[in-house]
């Protein structure tokens, strides 16, 4: 029978009444008194040199309040950079100034170069219009092979060159990795694309700037996943405003997928110019503005290779990745290609020697960063197909050469730096093969050739390593911050409880879960348990949502914050109950004394630590409060097995998903109904990947896909009613609810699926390809069918 | 947007009038107007509102057994009033867009669009109907000029297509996948006289009719007659969502999946 409530409970989510009926609050639906509006003239070229900007015409069109340019920010910080490459020669990485305006250059389409605050959106645009601007073109930096080159133009002067960093890792495993290719029994070989993705969440960013001249107090109101995060950065290093002058508000946010966890320079500028002008300043990006400026995902440009010994089993791996961070450095984009995609490398096999290099390269494009999975799908796409590959060059099956080679004993320490505390890989490929249905293919491939078409079945497995991680060892490795989360679980008199989480809620349903957690714990219904989050204000320092964390680091934190509040309410019991406090027992919301009838409710104690007449004052303070904050000692590390089967029409080369089937291990689960949804979204959006988007720009560096027109995002209709399955679970053995995360997993786990199914419909079609790049349009189908 | 006067008369001599003033843009359903006004690519100082003139709205079947669509109907009504009288028709109306662009886009706006990738102006060509305006009537065959050009003036406007329905027809679409406008789409008419196969999509010239596959057909209406034919790739759109050739390969295809649906 299924819980009707606590741990492992499917609840309804509780936050959907308000998102379905319109009663949101979404920070476009924050308007302030007196608030004006700013537009900002863009760049509409890629690379030029900013001669001047001329607003003297447009300062007087109506409604104008001020305008400003690059110059009225040469004494502000620069937006930074939250992540610190150390790069293969010992050398940190190169690190451009990243202006809130363009100042001198402008360096990707898009890029802000002036901003008209007006009385209304229209007038600050109509304005805009008037500014003149001289601007001398130069050739835009597009490929990042061709950006390396000596002699190439270099998209920021004061830097040597256009690369950020060449990171190898693990570099002393180099000469063992060469060696053992040397010595090979064969070896396979894969250059591949991992297309530029837009996250594209169902809102665009906002930023509401505020100013009370009164108190000297900035607030900002912004669409992010981690509002603590743009409080720090923001405040510490562009605007010079302590934290106590500056709240930063994230509201409900509709959808994030990575995008929404950077720092922006509307943020900084709508903050600014609230002070400037002494009055509220509002943006709102339009659909075009989130296409061509919020920072783009994956791009990547790899060549894999796999050495195997006589029998099957791989001996070594290398890769060569060439990375692109656009024009600036985006909060975390160097660590997205390095430490989230490095690190993942061993995947789920026992390959014992590995060895990465990644160029990340600057371009005359808009910043790259995470994307739902961040490096993690870019590790498992490339191994994934090269493992594919390796057993279409040997003859052999791609699932029996992956049982062959995967890890078997926990914990293992992979030659990539972290270690995998549990999984059960062979486990969720048994399952996998069960809720695929693999028996039934081949009469479902005569079915389909029966009616004209190919039909293909592809596998894959992934790890993923989420919960990221202790901050003593991300600091080791570059990271400007702390990782840690936090809670304050805040009991009020008649039991009711608010936590405060540093976590933050953009889809993934924390108001309902984090409740299953502490109902569980406590013995008391769900709706006595309320979540803030979002509002620095009122919620502890915490670092936010992103990297599938949540719950692992954020519900963790709240654990160790209710198990305080038990510990003291306890104490607070054993006085009421005048019996010693060891012999207290908390269950179903009463303490009781062991072994006697004697009991006291939870409400009856939670009202004694606030009316505390019959309270051992001596011994406790009142009231009944906690915080907690949580640093984990590991990645946590969700896996699984994904099969897609795809029918593909060879007249046209287009490709449907027939079926699509995930298991998944996220060790223990807290709702199940919101994980499934969760991995559902992820399939969404690796099989939107896979089939579908693609972000391109031509070689001036102008964004071709920068609208839904030519951007394909996957609708209902494009994708299959999937088999998902979670009860492969190997709980986490480090933090308190044994959880491993699942908000990434679809995403990373079903690309390769998806082009393995498509090369093994060609293949049985007579065509073998060898590869195939993403996304697997008709177009690209049909002119490989051909080739 | 940019400021703008909005006209929205009641008859079509209001309309024309209205029509003659400066820098005067007729909007229909607005579906490809409104966005273009919104990314301030157009400047009109004043939009004359076409939806609000009864004698353009509906459907009606006249002596000669035509079936007349009222230049304001939109999609959404083709698709459910034609579909007793000409099926392949309906058929298209009802799979433009979504559910959203087909109550308020119309057959008038589309057709004196010419979009190279829009659905109607290859049912109009391909049906061989009339264009009737304000001030005359139009042969299918001489209205489409080409990628967005037509036969229209300034400030004429189409007050009624005209199709004679065929003995049977087919309309065969592979949509591009962004913006689920055809890629390349055929509509096959058979009449007692001969077949029209008219191409949408493909062409850099916008719509077309293949004449190489309608003397194949109009001898022998079946698969078999059009599944040799090519067609050159050169002058055909190539972008983001395919090359010329891929698109010259669907027209084959497509033409050959039309007649086969008729068989």
């Amino acid at each position: 029978m299924p819980k009707d409530g606590g741990i492992g409970a499917s609840s309804k989510r509780r936050e959907d009444i308000r998102f379905l009926t319109g009663e949101g609050n979404y920070t476009d639906d924050i308007n302030l008194h007196g608030q004006a509006y700013v537009f900002f003239l863009r760049s509409d070229i890629a690379h030029g040199i900013l001669n001047s900007v001329d607003t003297s015409a447009a300062e007087t069109m109506p409604g104008v309040v001020k305008i400003f340019t690059g110059a009225d920010f040469e004494a502000v910080g620069s937006i930074p950079c939250g992540w610190q490459i150390t790069d293969k020669h010992g050398e940190v990485m190169q690190e451009p100034r990243h202006p809130v305006l363009a100042h001198g250059k402008v360096r990707h389409v898009g890029e802000p170069i002036a901003a008209v605050v007006a009385e209304s959106l229209a007038e600050a645009r109509d304005a805009a219009e008037a500014i003149v601007l001289d601007i001398t073109d130069l050739p835009a930096v597009i490929n990042m092979k061709e950006a390396v080159k000596e002699g190439a133009t270099k998209v920021h002067d004061d830097l040597t060159s256009n690369l950020c960093y060449d990171w190898g890792f693990v570099e002393e495993n180099k000469g063992a990795v060469d060696k053992a290719f040397e010595e090979a029994h064969h070896v396979t070989t894969l250059e591949l694309v991992n297309n530029r993705l837009v996250a594209n969440p169902m809102e665009p960013r906002v930023a509401v700037g505020d100013y009370a001249r009164g108190t000297g107090d900035h607030t900002l109101y912004t669409t992010s996943q981690n509002p603590h995060v743009i409080r720090l950065l923001m405040g510490a290093f562009v605007l010079g405003i302590p934290e106590h002058k500056l709240r930063v508000v994230a509201p409900d946010v509709g959808g994030g997928f990575g995008t929404k966890i950077f720092h922006y320079q509307e943020e900084a500028f709508c903050t600014f110019a609230a002070k400037a002008c002494n009055r509220p300043v509002k943006w709102t990006s339009s659909r075009s503005e989130a296409f061509m400026l919020d920072a783009h995902g994956r791009d990547h440009v790899t060549k894999i290779q796999m050495a195997l010994d006589k029998d099957n089993n791989f001996t070594a791996l290398r890769t060569d990745t060439y990375a692109n961070m656009g024009a600036y450095l985006s909060t975390f984009a160097p660590s997205v290609p390095t430490w989230l995609h490095g690190t993942l490398m061993a995947g789920n096999y026992k390959t014992p020697l590995i060895y990465v290099n990644v160029k990340a390269v600057f371009t005359n494009t808009v910043p790259v960063d995470a994307y739902r999975g961040a490096g993690r799908p870019e590790a498992t796409y490339q191994l994934e197909r090269l493992v594919d590959k390796c057993a279409h060059e040997l003859g052999v099956d791609p699932i029996a050469l992956r049982r062959q080679n995967f890890i078997t004993e926990f914990p293992y320490a992979t030659p990539v730096a972290v270690e995998y505390d549990t999984g059960d890989y062979v486990a969720t490929m048994d399952k996998l093969e069960e809720i695929s249905d693999m028996a039934g293919f081949a009469a479902r491939r005569k079915a389909s050739e029966a009616k004209g078409k190919l039909r293909g079945f592809g596998v894959n497995c992934y790890i993923e390593a989420c919960g990221i991680a202790p901050s003593n060892l991300v600091g080791q490795l570059g990271a400007r911050a702390g990782l840690y989360e936090s809670a304050t679980v805040r009991v009020n008199a008649t039991g009711g409880l608010v936590v405060m989480t540093g976590s933050h809620s953009h889809g993934q349903g924390h108001e309902t879960s984090f409740p299953q957690v502490i109902a569980e714990m406590i013995g008391i219904p769900e709706d006595m348990i309320e979540i803030v989050h979002g509002d620095t204000a009122n919620t502890p320092m915490g670092m936010g949502t992103y990297g599938s964390r949540s719950l692992a680091v954020g519900g963790s934190a709240m654990v160790r914050a209710t198990e305080k509040i038990i510990a003291k309410a306890k104490k607070i019991a054993s006085h009421l109950l005048e019996a010693s406090e060891g012999d207290i027992e908390l269950k179903d919301g009463a303490f009781s004394v062991a072994g006697t009838d004697k009991s006291v409710a939870w409400g009856d104690v939670t009202l004694a630590a606030y009316v505390p007449h019959n309270y051992p004052l001596e011994d406790i303070e009142p009231g009944l409060e906690e915080t907690a904050f949580y640093d984990p000692s590991n990645f946590t590390y969700p896996s699984g097995a994904y099969a897609c089967e795809v029918e593909l029409d060879p007249e046209t080369g287009h490709v449907t998903i027939e079926r699509f089937s995930a298991a998944d291990d996220f060790g223990n689960i807290v709702n199940p109904m919101i994980v499934t949804g969760q991995v559902h979204g992820g399939l969404a959006q690796g099989i939107g990947q896979a089939l579908m988007e693609n972000c391109t720009y031509d070689s001036d560096g102008q964004l071709l896909s920068a609208s839904y027109m030519d951007y394909a995002m996957p609708r209902a209709s494009d994708l299959p009613f999937y088999t998902v399955d979670h009860s492969c679970q190997t709980p986490c053995t480090h933090n308190p609810l044994g959880v491993k995360g699942c908000g990434e997993a679809g995403a990373i786990g079903s690309p390769p699926a998806v082009v393995n199914a498509v090369l093994d419909a060609m293949r049985s079609g007579g065509k073998d390809v060898g590869h195939i790049d993403m996304p697997v349009t008709p177009a690209r189908v049909w002119a490989a069918m051909n080739s | 947007m940019y400021n703008f006067d909005v006209e929205k008369p009641t008859s079509i001599a209001d309309a024309v009038k209205a029509l003659g003033r400066e820098e005067a843009q007729p909007m229909s359903g607005g579906q490809t107007l409104i966005p273009t006004l919104k990314a301030r690519l157009a400047m009109p100082s004043v939009l004359v509102s076409l939806k609000g003139i009864a004698e353009m709205q509906g459907i009606c079947t006249d002596d000669a057994g035509r079936i007349c669509i009222g230049g304001g109907t939109v999609h959404a009504v083709v698709a459910k009033e034609a579909a007793a009288q000409y099926p392949a028709l309906a058929g298209l109306a009802a799979r433009i867009g979504d559910p959203a662009v087909r109550n308020r886009g119309t057959i008038g706006g589309s057709v004196a669009n010419n979009d190279p990738s829009a659905c109607y102006p290859a049912a109009v060509l391909a049906s061989g109907a009339t264009i009737v305006t304000n001030a005359r009537e139009i042969a299918a065959d001489d209205f489409f000029e080409g990628m967005f050009a037509t036969a229209l003036d300034e400030g004429e406007i189409i007050t009624e297509v005209k199709f004679p329905i065929p003995e049977k027809a087919h309309y065969e679409k592979f949509i591009q996948p962004a913006s689920r406008f055809p890629l390349v789409a055929v509509y096959v008419a058979k009449f007692a006289d001969g077949v029209r196969v008219a191409v949408t999509g493909a062409s850099e010239n916008g719509v077309f009719r293949w004449t190489e596959a309608e003397d194949a057909l109009s001898g022998n209406f079946s698969a078999d007659a059009v599944a040799g034919l090519k067609i050159d790739g050169s002058g055909m759109i190539g972008d983001l969502h395919g090359t010329g050739d891929y698109r010259a390969h669907l027209i084959g295809v497509m033409t050959k999946r039309a007649v086969a649906a008729l068989a």
